[in-house]
C-alpha cells in the first residue's frame, strides 16, 4: 500500500557523471588454464585441487590436478575457488536503471496480454547495475519483462557485451504469464477494508487466459496468426521452443496450473515465485514442472509461517526432487540480484547441502533456462563462463572475485561503484 | 422465521403526560392527563442487584412517582396486574449515532493534487479535524423507523454524537419516545463530549496523516486550550471556547481497539482527563494491562463470525491469531466483569441492532454474569453520563423506562413484552394472549380427529390427524380467535374444512363453528388432552454454539508464549565469545549471566545454580541493534506538515507485531523506530527492546537521551509524488527550513525563560531540546552536499548531529564526518532505487569507519533487519573491514550512536544480558542464532520455536474444526481473509481515515 504516486519526470533528468560501463572484454585468443582450485562444478560434485583448461572460450578439459594437463596460460588458483557463473532467472536488469526516475523505465508495456512484447531490445548492456554484479559472480541473466497478464517475452543474456544483439546467449526463451491471484485485495482508496479476501474474479481472469491460449492456439494451427502478433508470439509455448514462466504464489494457483497445462498440452512450464510449491511438490514432481523459488531473503507470506519458510523454500522443493533454482523478484530487485549467491547460502544454513546450493544459481537455473547445454556447470564443451574467488563464493566474507570468464574472455570486475570507491580511497590517502 | 410476531404498536394517549402549556395547540382542545397507572404483582428489579417481589410501580406524567410493596394508590389510576411477570429498567446505549448522518468523505488521496495544509474555517482551531464546537443536536433528525430497532431490544435512551473528526463536539441523549411532543424526549442536550483519532470527513486538511500525528494534536489542542483560558491569545477561536465549555462533560473517546484505548488513556492521563474508552472486544487479551487505565469503559459485543474455512486454500488466509480472536472474543465481557472493569455494552459495530439478544446471550454463555450484563445496560451507562437520577434504575423521580417481561432478563425463555419509555407503552409481544399450546381431541360431526398445536403462543402450529393420517392444517390465532383450515383424508381432493372459535376464558374446551367440505355449518368441541409446553422444538434458530475456550498467549497470536519469558542465571561454556571489548574474541570462554546482567567471563566458571548451556563450537555475541527500523509501529510517517517534531513513534508502538519475533530470530534485541523520512524535520523515536509479549510501555528503554528523525533529499522536498504546495521543494529550501526552526526555537526558548506567558508548544519544546543538545538527530541522507550542509546548520547553533542514517554519499564526506563528530548508519549495499542513491556504494561502511566516523550497518526494512549480522559481513568483503569491527558495526557501534552502550553492545561485566548464541560464526552465512536472550530472559529458542510450529498447527486444525462445526450448525460465516500488515520503510506514507 505505497501511497506515493510517482509523477511523469520529463526532460528534466540529467546525469551527472556519464561514466561508461566498463569495456567489453576481447575473445579469447589463447588458451587458459587454471590450476589448484576447487571447483564447484554447478551439479553438486567438486573437484578439489583441480585443472581447467578453456580455449576459445569451451572447456577443453577439467580434472583433478594429476589427471589433467594444464596448458597456455595457467593461472594458479591454488587454495581458491571456482565457480560456473551464476545466473539470475526473472531479472529486469538493463530494463530500469532508477525504480523512482520514469525515464529510465522499460521494464512494462500498457495492455493485459502482451505475448509478443520482447525485452531484449530495450537491454542496456551499459547499465550500471548489470556491471555491479559481475564482481560477485553473476555473469548470466534472464531478461524478464514485468506487468499485464502476459508480460511479454525474455531473453537470455551474458553481462559482458557491447549491445544487446552481442549480449544475448538464448533468445526470445520464454513468456512469462502473470497467473490472477485466488486473493484479491481490498482497494483502501475505496473504502474498503486493505486486507487480502479470496478474489472473486479469480475464475474469471482464468477463463480469460485458457481462452486466450486456446484463441492463440486455434491461429496458430491455420497459420492465420501472422496478422496477430501477440496469437503468433505463442507459437513456442506449444511447439516446446519456448518455456512458459508462470508467476504466481499460491497452492490453489498451482493446481490449477497442472489443469491448464493437460488442457492445452503445453510443453515446458516454469513455476515462478510459487511461495507455497512445496505443499504440492510430488505433483510438480511428477508434472515435470520447475520451480524459480520466491526471493530467499524475503519475509513471509502469512503471519503464522516459520520464520525461516522463505529460507527454506528452495530445500523442500529440492528434497522432494523438484527442478528448483533462485530468482530476485521483488522490492529494488535490480540492485539486489547481486545478492543471488548469498540467497544461496541462506538455504544451506537452513539445511541444504552446500553445494546443492550452487545448484541453486548455476546447474540447475541453466536446465531451467533451457541453456544447459552450454553454460551452467564446469564441463568439458560447455562455455567457459566462470569465475576464481578467493573463498566460499556463497558467503559475503569469502565472495571475492579474483578473475572472471565469460565464454572465456577475460572480463572486468570493476564497475562505477569501485571506481568511486578507489576514488575516494585515494583521496583520502593522499590527503 | 421472524420471531417479532407483533408490529411493534404504540399506543398514545394513555398518559399524555407533558405540560408543555405554552405551546400554542391548533389540533384540538388542551389535554392534561394527570391519572397515574399502577403495575401490581410484578417482581420489580429496581436495580441489578435488587428486586422487590410482589411489588408496585406508579407511574405518572412519564416519572416514576412510587416503588414497592405498600404505596398509596391514588384513586385516578389505572391498575394493570403483572402477576407472574417481571420489571426492568430500559436499557441506555451510550455510544451511537442514532439520527446523526456521518457526512461523507470526499475521496481520493489526501496527498494528491496540492494538499491542503491549512484550516478551511474562520475564527476556528487551526486544524478542521478538531471539532468541539459541534452540537450533535443541530444534526440530529429523530428517527422513527431506528428507534423502533431499539425499542425492540429493550433500549428507552440513547445518547447519540457526530461521528466525524478527532475531537467531535457534544452529544445527545434522547429518549425514544416516539410519540411524545417535541422537546420531551430530549433527556440532555450536551450528554457528554466525543474524541476519536480519525479524522473529520468535512476537510481535507492533510494533517494530521497519522496516529501519532493525531495523538500529538490532541495534546497541542489542550496546550492551546489552557494558553487560550488564560486571555493571552490575540485571535478568536470558538472551537477552544467550546473546547473548554464541554471540559466538565463526560469524555467519551473512540479508541476502537484495545491499543489505542492505551494510547487515548494515556493521553488523558497527560491532561488529567479520564476519558471513558469505546473500546475493541479485544480487551481480554491484554486484561492486566486494560485494568492499569483506571477507565471506564463502553464495550462493543462485536463477535467475528466465523470464517469460512470449507476451502482449504482459502481458510490458509487466515492467521492464528484472527482465528482464535472468533474463539475467544466471546469471553471478553466476562474477562472484563472478572476484572472488576467497570463497562457499559453498546450496539456499536453490531450490524443489526436485533443482534443484541443473541451476542448477550453468547457472552452469559461464555460467563458473564446476568446481573453485570443488565448493569452494563442500565444504571452503568447512566452512571457514566451522570444520569443516575433519571435512567438506569427503578426509582422515585426517575423517567419511567421500564420493561416488562415474561421472566427474568436473558433467560433462555424471556420475552420481552412491553417497553415503557417516558410512560408511553410500546408494545413488543403481546403479555394477555392466552397460551393453547397442546394435544387436543377435536369432535366434528361424530367423527374424532387429533389436533396438536405447538410453537409460540403468539403464532402457533397446528398439526391435525385422523385414523393416524396427517393432514394439512393451517392454523391462525389473532385476537382471541382461533380458525383451522385442514385438508381431507382423500388426498385425490382438493377440499377444505374450515374450524372457526373464541378461547375467552376456556382454553382447555372449544366450543365453535365448523364449516365443511361441503359448504354446510355445524358445530364442532375440541378437549385438551395434554398441555405441550415444548415451545423450543419449532424454533429453527440454531443453538449457541459454546466450543473450549483457547488460552491467550503474549500476544495473542502464532508464536505467542503462555508466559513472559524471565531472567534466569545461564552459564555458557565453552564458547567462542565475541566481547566488543579490548579482550577481542575470545576462544573457549565460559560467560555467566545473572540478574538479567552479564555477571562473569572467564575459563571454567562455577555455574552455582545457574542452567548450564554447552556452546562448544558456537559463538556467543551482544545482540544485534538495529539503529534504522520501522517495525512494531502503528504509524511511521507524519506527513500533514514540514517539521512534525511534535509527534513520537513511542505514542504508537504496537508490541504485537510478528517482526518483533521474526528480528528476534535473526539474533536482534534493540532497535531504533524511527519516523519515516517525509519531512526535514521529522517525529521523535522510540528506542525499544524486543521482548516479545510485553506491553508496548515495557519494551521502550528509560532513562536514555532521546532522538528526532530528520531527512534530506527527494522525499523531503517531495520529488517523487505529486505534490508541489509545501515549502520546501529543493535542497536549497531545507537549509533555510533549519535555520528558520531552530532561530524560532531560540525565541521560544527566550519568550519561555523571560517568565511572560507563553503558549506551550510541543514541537518547539522538542526543536528546542535538538539546540540545546538534549535531544539527538539521526538524519536520512544521501548526498554529500546535504549531508556537509546540515553539520554547517548545526555547527551554526552549537551543536552536533549526533547520526546521519543511510548517508550513502558519507564515504564522499567522511573527513568532514569525523571532524564534526557525527557518526554513520549506512546500508551495507542498497542502491539505484532513486537518483539520489546513483552514488550510493557497499564500500561506504568500510571508507567512513577508516576515516574514524563511528559506523553502523542498519536495515530500514522488516526483512533485512533479520539478517544484519549477514549485511555487517558485506563490510569484509567490500573494503576489507576486519571481522571484529565488522560486528562491531551492528551492536556495539550503533550502542553508542544510540548512547546505550552504558547498557548494552558488548560482552562485559555489569552490562545487559543481551545475547545471542549463534550455531556458528556470527559473520557466516551458513550460521543462524540459536537462543536470543534480552536481559537474561531467553525470547528465541530454536528448539521452542519448534515446538511452537507444532503447537501452532495444531490449534488451527483445532479451531478450523469448531469453525466448521459452527458452519454446519447454520451460523453465518465470513469469508476467509488476511487482515494487512503494512511494512513500512522511510519513504511509506500512510494515511488515516
Amino acid at each position: 500500500m505505497k501511497k506515493i504516486i510517482f509523477i511523469l519526470v520529463l526532460c528534466t533528468v540529467f546525469i551527472r557523471q556519464i561514466s561508461a560501463q566498463q569495456t567489453p572484454a576481447k575473445a579469447q585468443n589463447e588458451t587458459i588454464s587454471i590450476t589448484g582450485a576447487t571447483a564447484h562444478i554447478g551439479n553438486g560434485t567438486i573437484i578439489k585441487n583441480s585443472t581447467i583448461v578453456f580455449e576459445n572460450g569451451k572447456i577443453t578439459a577439467i580434472g583433478s590436478n594429476q589427471n589433467t594437463t594444464a596448458k597456455g596460460t595457467i593461472i594458479n588458483a591454488t587454495g581458491k575457488h571456482i565457480y560456473p557463473g551464476f545466473i539470475a532467472p526473472n531479472s529486469t536488469l538493463g530494463l530500469v536503471e532508477i525504480g523512482a526516475v520514469r525515464a529510465t523505465d522499460d521494464d512494462s508495456e500498457i495492455g493485459n496480454y502482451n505475448p509478443h512484447i520482447r525485452s531484449i531490445i530495450a537491454y542496456n548492456t551499459e547499465s550500471k547495475i548489470v556491471e555491479s554484479m559481475r564482481p560477485n559472480g553473476i555473469l548470466l541473466a534472464q531478461i524478464t519483462p514485468r506487468g499485464g497478464r502476459i508480460s511479454g517475452t525474455s531473453s537470455i543474456v551474458q553481462l559482458d557485451a557491447w549491445n544487446w544483439e552481442d549480449a544475448v546467449i538464448k533468445i526470445d526463451d520464454g513468456i512469462h504469464i502473470n497467473w490472477p491471484s485466488s486473493f484479491s485485495r481490498g482497494r483502501w482508496w475505496l473504502g474498503e477494508d486493505s486486507g487480502y479476501k479470496p478474489n472473486k474474479k479469480y475464475v474469471k481472469q482464468l477463463k480469460e487466459l485458457n481462452d486466450f491460449i486456446a484463441q492463440a492456439k486455434a491461429s496458430i494451427q491455420s497459420n492465420e496468426s501472422e496478422n496477430n502478433l501477440p496469437y503468433h508470439a505463442m507459437k513456442g509455448i506449444f511447439d516446446g521452443k519456448k518455456t512458459i514462466f508462470i508467476h504466481l504464489e499460491t497452492e490453489k494457483e498451482i493446481l490449477d496450473v497442472l489443469s491448464l497445462s493437460k488442457e492445452h498440452n503445453l510443453k515446458k512450464i516454469v513455476l515462478v515465485g510459487a511461495y507455497e510449491a512445496h505443499k504440492v511438490a510430488p505433483q510438480l514432481k511428477q508434472n515435470n514442472i520447475a520451480v524459480l523459488a520466491t526471493r530467499t531473503h524475503s519475509t513471509p507470506d502469512q503471519e503464522d509461517d516459520d520464520y525461516d519458510q522463505p529460507y527454506k523454500n528452495a530445500k523442500l522443493l529440492m528434497d522432494a526432487g523438484v527442478l528448483v533454482a533462485l530468482q530476485n523478484s521483488g522490492q529494488m530487485e535490480r540492485a539486489n540480484a547481486r545478492n543471488l549467491p548469498f540467497q544461496a547460502g541462506t538455504v544451506a544454513a537452513h539445511g541444504l547441502d552446500k553445494e546443492k546450493a550452487v545448484q541453486l544459481i548455476t546447474g540447475n537455473s541453466a536446465k531451467i533456462l533451457g541453456i544447459d547445454h552450454t553454460t551452467g556447470t564446469l564441463e568439458v564443451g560447455k562455455d567457459a563462463t566462470l569465475f576464481i574467488s578467493i573463498g566460499d563464493a556463497l558467503d559475503m566474507r569469502t565472495n571475492q572475485l579474483e578473475k572472471a570468464f565469460i565464454q572465456g574472455r577475460d572480463i572486468s570486475l570493476e564497475s562505477h561503484q569501485t571506481k568511486l570507491w578507489k576514488r575516494y580511497r585515494d583521496k583520502y590517502m593522499n590527503e | 422465521m421472524k420471531k417479532l410476531l407483533l408490529s411493534l404498536t404504540v399506543i398514545f394517549g394513555i398518559m399524555n403526560s407533558y405540560s408543555q402549556d405554552y405551546f400554542p395547540k391548533n389540533d384540538g382542545v388542551n389535554t392534561t392527563n394527570s391519572n397515574y397507572t399502577v403495575f401490581k404483582n410484578a417482581t420489580i428489579h429496581t436495580t441489578p442487584d435488587t428486586e422487590i417481589k410482589n411489588g408496585f410501580l406508579v407511574v405518572q406524567k412519564g416519572r416514576i412517582i412510587e416503588v414497592g410493596n405498600a404505596v398509596s394508590i391514588p384513586t385516578n389510576s389505572v391498575v394493570i396486574d403483572l402477576k407472574g411477570k417481571h420489571i426492568y429498567a430500559s436499557f441506555i446505549d451510550p455510544f451511537t449515532n442514532f439520527g446523526i448522518k456521518k457526512p461523507k468523505s470526499k475521496g481520493g488521496s489526501p496527498f494528491a493534487g496540492n494538499p491542503q495544509y491549512g484550516a478551511s474555517r474562520e475564527g476556528y482551531y487551526w486544524n478542521d479535524h478538531i471539532r468541539p464546537e459541534t452540537n450533535a443536536l443541530s444534526h440530529f433528525k429523530y428517527d422513527t423507523k431506528k428507534a423502533d430497532e431499539y425499542i425492540k431490544q429493550g433500549y428507552g435512551v440513547l445518547n447519540t454524537h457526530m461521528p466525524d473528526g478527532i475531537v467531535r463536539g457534544t452529544g445527545l441523549l434522547v429518549a425514544l419516545n416516539n410519540k411524545g411532543p417535541e422537546g420531551s424526549r430530549l433527556v440532555s442536550d450536551r450528554s457528554s463530549q466525543f474524541l476519536s483519532f480519525s479524522k473529520s470527513n468535512q476537510s481535507k486538511q492533510l494533517y494530521p496523516t497519522s496516529l501519532m500525528g493525531a495523538i500529538a494534536l490532541l495534546k497541542q489542542m489542550y496546550h492551546d486550550a489552557n494558553w487560550y483560558a488564560t486571555g493571552n491569545s490575540t485571535n478568536k477561536d470558538l472551537a477552544l471556547e467550546a473546547l473548554q465549555r464541554n471540559k466538565k462533560l463526560p469524555q467519551v473517546f473512540e479508541a476502537g481497539s484495545r491499543i489505542n484505548s492505551f494510547r487515548a488513556d494515556k493521553i488523558g492521563d497527560q491532561f488529567n482527563t479520564q476519558y471513558i474508552l469505546v473500546g475493541g472486544g479485544d480487551e481480554y487479551a491484554r486484561i492486566d494491562k486494560v485494568k492499569t487505565t483506571n477507565a471506564q469503559y463502553i464495550i462493543p459485543l462485536n463477535f467475528p463470525e466465523a470464517y469460512d474455512v470449507s476451502d482449504p486454500f482459502m481458510a490458509n488466509l487466515v492467521s492464528l491469531g484472527d482465528m482464535r480472536h472468533w474463539n475467544q472474543a466471546p469471553t471478553n465481557p466476562s474477562v472484563l466483569a472478572k476484572n472488576n472493569i467497570t463497562f457499559s455494552l453498546t450496539t456499536h459495530k453490531l450490524k443489526n441492532i436485533a443482534d443484541l439478544k443473541n451476542r448477550i446471550a453468547k457472552a452469559i454463555e461464555y460467563g458473564l454474569d446476568k446481573k453485570t450484563a443488565i448493569a452494563a445496560l442500565t444504571t452503568i451507562p447512566a452512571q457514566m453520563l451522570g444520569k443516575s437520577d433519571l435512567l438506569g434504575s427503578l426509582k422515585k423521580g426517575s423517567y419511567a423506562n421500564f420493561l416488562i417481561t415474561k421472566s427474568e432478563l436473558f433467560s433462555k425463555e424471556n420475552i420481552i413484552y412491553e417497553n415503557w419509555v417516558q410512560g408511553y407503552k410500546n408494545v413488543i409481544h403481546d403479555m394477555n394472549i392466552t397460551d393453547i399450546n397442546g394435544e387436543y381431541e377435536v369432535v366434528i360431526t361424530g367423527k374424532t380427529y387429533d389436533l396438536s398445536i405447538s410453537g409460540e403462543s403468539s403464532k402457533p402450529k397446528a398439526e391435525i390427524k385422523i385414523d393416524e393420517i396427517k393432514l394439512g392444517t393451517k392454523i391462525n390465532y389473532k385476537d382471541d380467535w382461533v380458525t383451522i383450515t385442514f385438508t381431507d383424508k382423500d388426498t385425490t381432493k382438493t377440499q377444505y374444512t374450515r374450524l372457526s372459535t373464541t378461547i375467552g376464558d376456556t382454553p382447555k374446551f372449544w366450543k365453535g363453528k365448523a364449516i365443511l367440505p361441503n359448504g354446510s355449518h355445524t358445530a364442532f368441541t375440541a378437549k385438551r388432552k395434554t398441555e405441550n409446553t415444548s415451545q423450543k422444538k419449532n424454533d429453527k434458530k440454531p443453538a449457541i454454539d459454546q466450543n473450549e475456550v483457547l488460552p491467550v498467549t503474549y500476544p495473542n497470536i502464532a508464536y505467542g508464549n503462555s508466559q513472559l519469558p524471565t531472567s534466569k542465571s545461564i552459564l555458557f561454556k565453552n564458547a567462542t565469545v565475541w566481547t566488543n571489548e579490548k579482550d577481542g574474541i575470545l576462544n573457549e570462554t565460559d560467560v555467566l549471566i545473572k540478574n538479567g546482567k552479564i555477571a562473569a567471563i572467564g575459563k571454567n566458571l562455577n555455574s552455582g545454580n545457574a542452567t548450564v548451556i554447552d556452546a562448544t563450537g558456537k559463538h556467543l555475541t551482544s545482540g544485534i541493534i538495529d539503529e534504522h527500523s520501522h517495525i512494531a509501529a502503528a504509524a511511521i510517517n507524519e506527513a500533514g506538515h514540514n517539521s512534525s517534531a511534535e509527534v513520537t513513534i513511542e505514542d504508537v508502538i504496537s508490541p504485537d507485531d510478528i517482526n518483533i519475533y521474526r528480528n528476534l530470530a535473526g539474533g536482534v534485541t534493540t532497535i531504533q523506530i524511527l519516523h519515516g523520512s517525509a519531512n526535514p524535520i521529522g517525529g521523535r523515536s522510540a528506542i525499544i527492546k524486543l521482548k516479545w509479549g510485553e506491553n508496548a510501555d515495557n519494551l521502550i528503554y528509560s532513562d536514555t537521551p532521546k532522538f528526532i528523525k530528520f531527512a534530506l533529499g527527494e522525499n523531503v522536498k517531495q520529488s517523487n509524488w505529486q505534490s508541489f504546495s509545501r515549502f520546501p521543494q529543493s535542497r536549497m529550501g531545507v537549509e533555510q527550513l533549519y535555520i528558520d526552526y531552530f532561530s524560532r526555537a531560540k525565541a521560544y526558548e527566550k519568550l519561555k525563560n523571560s517568565g511572560k506567558p507563553y503558549r506551550k508548544d510541543i514541537e518547539m519544546e522538542t526543536i528546542l531540546e535538538i539546540v540545546n543538545g538534549k535531544r539527538h538527530i539521526s538524519c536520512h541522507s544521501y548526498v554529500q552536499s546535504e549531508i556537509n550542509m546540515l553539520m554547517k546548520v548545526a555547527e551554526k547553533f552549537n551543536f552536533k548531529i549526533n547520526t546521519f542514517t543511510h548517508i550513502l554519499e558519507g564515504y564522499k564526506v567522511a573527513d568532514k564526518m569525523a571532524a564534526h563528530g557525527v557518526g554513520g548508519s549506512t546500508f551495507s549495499d542498497w542502491w539505484a532505487y532513486k537518483y539520489e542513491v546513483n552514488d550510493a556504494i557497499p564500500y561506504n561502511a568500510a571508507i567512513m569507519h577508516k576515516q574514524g566516523v563511528l559506523t553502523a550497518i542498519n536495515s530500514d526494512d522488516a526483512e533485512m533487519s533479520r539478517r544484519l549480522n549477514q549485511e555487517a559481513a558485506k563490510s569484509v568483503k567490500y573494503g576489507g573491514v576486519s571481522e571484529e569491527d565488522a560486528l562491531k558495526f551492528v551492536t556495539l557501534n550503533p550502542a553508542k550512536l544510540l548512547h546505550i552502550d552504558d547498557k548494552v553492545g558488548s560482552i562485559k561485566i555489569g552490562k545487559d544480558a543481551d545475547l545471542v548464541l549463534w550455531t556458528g560464526h556470527p559473520l557466516s552465512i551458513y550460521s543462524k542464532a540459536e537462543k536470543t536472550i534480552i536481559e537474561g530472559a531467553v525470547y528465541f529458542d530454536l528448539e521452542k520455536d519448534k515446538a511452537k510450529r507444532n503447537s501452532i498447527e495444531n490449534e488451527k486444525n483445532k479451531i478450523s474444526t469448531m469453525m466448521l462445526k459452527a458452519k454446519n450448525s447454520g451460523l453465518k460465516t465470513q469469508p476467509a481473509r488476511k487482515k494487512e500488515k503494512q511494512h513500512f520503510e522511510c519513504e511509506t506514507l500512510e494515511t488515516i481515515h
